[in-house]
């Protein structure tokens, strides 16, 4: 029996996962997203390396439809901390008026994050992009490896994937090929959270519920963040006690109803509530294994 | 909650089966009770079980649980899937891998990580030959528990006899390789009996639920009897006031003070500090990722490991290892590939292949090569000492992966079993000369001229023309050729992939020998393989190896035909002929490339002399 607690295990297993990472790659990047797995990544990232600074930059992919509020968190943080920040948009796509609202959720997605991460690994060159995703989000990501072979092109194939023994990770590739290291395979939503607080993390406040002003589409509830967002005939925003579980774009993010404003609070509700987390997602209801498909686009 | 969040454990489990064991209906079972399955997650897969699902009129749990797009639609788990669930007391990370035949290796891999296996028997056909495989490999790689859940009771009336003759039949099997652990439930997973409650179908059976085992079973490590090691990942230099060696604690707890010997090399020191985020601490437990300041400068390195001075490890470069090959290309004796152990990384070869083990019966059968799935007994000789160990005295420096040096997949996975050279008591004999004082009295610069090509293509007549104008020069130098080796030292090979290769490698090693002694060699022999090329480079001093392609087309090769075998090939009296019916893969960058088809032998010999250092 190895003494560690559950949270401990992990803890462990992802600094362990973080500094093979460096001592294997030349260029390695954290991908850098700015919600509660970002933040779970860059403290983790922070332990890894101490005392000394986190040895590798970060990249956020910002299509420019994030929440006013990720942004702000985004740059106080890495100011704070003297992270090296690199933003990165799809400039191509922006002059082509790619927007959430007018493209539709996929195409967008496509061309605002996917087609934007992989400019942004090819301009830099980075050979090893770390990421914040999990197994327990969905079901295609549970056969995914902790080291993830892409070839040139990025994409993944989920029949040639590498088998992946022990801690001993295979990290060799050929120039022009890349890997894409996944240090909280193995954790929950649960793990997440709890980790948050026993470590007491700072996250965007948009994950506790507050009253802000949202508009009722299709059964879920999307906040106006801005004067971007189309008003239909007849919708004006209501102010709601809203939260939300994941952040990315405010028109495909929903909140949901919540009255959780301390983490303890979040807990709970994690622990009783019935709807998983990606639920909010708009992308990943586009139709049955839809995220299969984007990961082996080169989707995160 | 927060004094159950410090508290709660982790058991990482997997749960092996048979192709229509009810592995994923039993997994589907356990996440749908433990409440992992969320409102959404449960509408889609009604809809889906409406779309694919093989249960009449329910929900097919199994759906829940085959990830990817392909094998939902064949019905099959083709790879290692990871689940996720918790009790209030341990969460449970289970790795799901298939039964199928083929994927021995997916086994293996959820095995590595596992504490604990749950082999599925379906009640209808009892141990089966799948059963026995399970339980050797999850054996092989070191769980040391084992829970036996006999399936579909339901079908078989919840009769308790059929239990019982099960478990004594599987229990014959598992005392013969030695697993005593052993736990076994029956169950329903289509109707819940005896996963996470007792059902009352079965009222004879009064021990615990799967659940319940699971959430209370003891974890026990692998490791035994070693003390604290610590493979380095890292060697953090902040400033120039703190030097730190970073890694993850395996074998036993680490403590300040403790004496240490840092793995190959031997230098001994004290621990001076133990340094993490939030502080320094006294004692470091097994698996927690730290970094160690020594009370001594020496030096230390990734690829070392930093042992306890009381259990010292045994550095060697030669060790028996089981072997399980993970690739469609076969595993041939003497080819080089990238190890992978703990954090070093070196040249490893099989040096020797006992046997395979027929992972069905456990019969041993001689053979030359390892295949996809095979299990195999070698020696496995590094090009350097490693800091290494037995698997059963600690997983983390006993385990190792081997990578394909050329296309970088992951082609074998091993346990070592002991080391076979203590390379520490056994320097090399020192020899009074050395190489650089023989070369001078030969007043020359050794070199090996590595001649390969298709046969007819004319390696041995230029060659042949090559040695003879060296000899005039004043060289002192050797032909070894292919052709008439194979009459002599190499005589008991054939043309398999697998002879061929130990062809070149002794062919190699003599080669070495005698630029030892200061000779210009002179090696013409096809070399069809990339990789036994590059073996013998690596064997030699850099600047001594020049890699002569004899380049002719296969047509014009098949003219000249001098030894009229190109025609016996093709009218099949011979088999595994290069060029042929066996592949010649072409130098990428050969030091020179002779084209015989427009250049003449002399202008060729004298192109490669030039190559020589004068």
């Amino acid at each position: 029996m190895t003494g560690l607690s559950n949270l401990q295990r992990l803890e462990s297993q992802s600094i362990h996962i973080l500094r093979e990472v460096v001592a294997e790659f030349e260029r390695p990047v954290l991908m850098y997203s700015i919600g509660k797995d970002s933040a779970v990544l860059l403290h983790l990232a922070m332990k890894a390396f101490h005392p000394g600074l986190v040895p590798f930059p970060l990249l956020h992919v910002d299509t420019t439809w994030k929440f006013k509020e990720m942004i702000e968190f985004r740059d106080q943080l890495t100011a704070k901390q003297g992270l090296d920040l690199i933003v990165h948009t799809n400039a191509d796509g922006l002059a082509k008026g790619i927007n959430p609202i007018d493209s539709g959720s996929s195409l967008h997605t496509d061309v605002m994050k996917t087609d934007a991460l992989k400019q942004a690994l090819d301009a830099h060159k980075f050979d090893c992009a770390i990421g914040g995703a999990r197994r327990d989000e969905e079901k295609s990501r549970a056969k995914e490896r902790v080291m993830s072979f892409r070839n040139e092109s990025h994409n993944w194939e989920p029949k040639r994937q590498r088998p992946e023994l022990w801690n001993l990770f295979n990290c060799r590739i050929q120039p022009g090929e890349s890997v894409r290291a996944f240090p909280l395979s193995d954790w929950t939503e649960l793990d997440i959270w709890n980790y948050i607080k026993s470590e007491n993390i700072p996250i965007v406040p948009l994950y506790f519920a507050k009253e802000r002003p949202v508009v009722a589409r299709d059964g879920q509830l999307f906040m106006v963040d801005d004067d971007r967002f189309p008003l239909r005939d007849g919708e004006t925003p209501m102010m709601k006690m809203v939260r939300f579980r994941t952040l990315g774009c405010y028109p495909l993010t929903a909140a949901i109803r919540s009255t959780a404003t301390t983490i303890d609070d979040i807990i709970s509700e994690t622990q009783v509530t019935r709807t998983s987390e990606r639920h909010g997602r708009v992308i990943d209801h586009d139709q049955s294994g839809s995220m299969e498909k984007r990961k082996r686009a080169g989707y995160f | 909650m927060s004094a159950t969040t410090e508290q709660m454990t982790q058991l990482r489990f997997l749960t092996c089966g048979s192709v229509d064991d009810g592995k994923s209906t039993l997994i589907g079972r356990l996440l749908y009770d433990a409440k992992a399955i969320f409102d959404d997650q449960q509408d889609a897969l009604q809809s889906d079980s409406k779309k694919f699902g093989t249960v009449d009129n329910g929900i097919d749990f199994a759906l829940l649980v085959d990830g990817l797009q392909a094998e939902r639609e064949q019905g099959i788990t083709i790879d290692v899937a990871y689940r996720y669930f918790a009790t209030p007391n341990r969460s449970f990370i289970v790795a799901d891998t298939p039964g199928h035949e083929q994927y021995t290796r997916n086994m293996a891999t959820g095995a590595s990580t596992a504490d604990l296996a749950v082999i599925l028997v379906d009640a209808r056909q009892g141990v089966m030959i799948q059963t026995k495989r399970h339980t050797y490999i999850a054996h092989l790689l070191g769980i040391k528990s084992i829970t036996l859940a006999i399936n579909k009771m339901d079908l078989v009336d919840y009769n308790e006899d059929v239990f019982l003759s099960i478990v004594s039949a599987y229990k014959e099997f598992s005392d013969q390789i030695g697993v005593s652990n052993i736990t076994a439930i029956p169950v329903s997973a289509l109707h819940g009996e005896n996963i996470s409650s007792l059902g009352e179908q079965m009222p004879w059976y009064k021990d615990l639920c799967i659940l319940e085992h699971l959430e209370t079973v003891e974890i026990v490590e692998l490791s035994s009897g070693c003390g604290a090691r610590l493979p380095v990942q890292r060697v953090s230099r902040p400033n120039a006031d703190f030097r730190g060696f970073s890694g993850t604690v395996a074998g036993a707890p680490l403590n300040v003070g403790d004496p240490v010997t840092v793995e190959p090399d031997g230098a001994q020191s004290t621990v001076a500090e133990i340094s993490t985020y939030d502080g320094a601490i006294e004692t470091a437990l097994i698996g927690q990722s730290i970094t160690v300041v020594l009370n001594d400068n020496i030096d230390v390195s990734r690829g070392n490991v930093i042992c306890h001075s009381e259990s010292e490890m045994e550095p060697t470069d030669q060790v028996q290892v089981h072997l399980i090959w993970m690739s469609d290309i076969e595993m041939i004796p003497g080819r080089q590939y990238e190890i992978k152990l703990a954090t070093s990384s070196a040249l490893a070869w099989v040096s020797e292949l006992k046997y395979k083990v027929n992972v069905n019966t456990l019969e041993q059968t001689a053979t030359k090569t390892l295949e996809l799935n095979d299990v195999g007994v070698c020696n496995l000789s590094f090009d350097r000492r490693l800091a290494c160990e037995p698997y059963t005295m600690c997983k983390e420096t006993g385990g190792f992966i081997l990578i394909d040096r050329y296309t970088n997949e992951t082609v074998g996975a091993g346990m070592i079993d002991y080391a076979l050279r203590r390379a520490r008591n056994l320097t090399r004999q020192k020899l009074t000369l050395d190489k650089v004082e023989r070369a001078k009295a030969m007043g020359q610069a050794p070199a090996l001229l590595w001649f390969t090509g298709l046969s007819g293509s004319g390696k041995s007549t230029v060659a042949n023309v090559v040695e003879a104008k060296l000899h005039h020069m004043g060289r002192r130098t050797y032909m070894l050729d292919g052709d008439n080796v194979r009459h002599g030292l190499n005589r008991d090979l054939g043309f398999t992939d697998a002879d061929r290769v130990e062809n070149i490698r002794r062919i190699s090693e003599v080669a070495k020998l005698f630029v030892d002694a200061g000779i210009i060699v002179l090696v013409s022999a096809i070399s069809p393989f990339r990789g036994d090329r590059d073996m013998a480079r690596a064997l030699m001093d850099d600047g001594e190896f020049f890699e002569v392609h004899i380049d002719a087309s296969l047509e014009t090769c098949e003219q000249r035909d001098p030894k009229g075998l190109y025609s016996r090939a093709r009218a099949g009296e011979i088999a595994n002929f290069t060029g042929i019916d066996s592949p010649y893969e072409a130098p990428l960058e050969p030091e020179l490339r002779i084209d015989t088809d427009i250049m003449d032998p002399e202008t060729a010999a004298d192109k490669i002399i030039a190559l020589l250092p004068r």
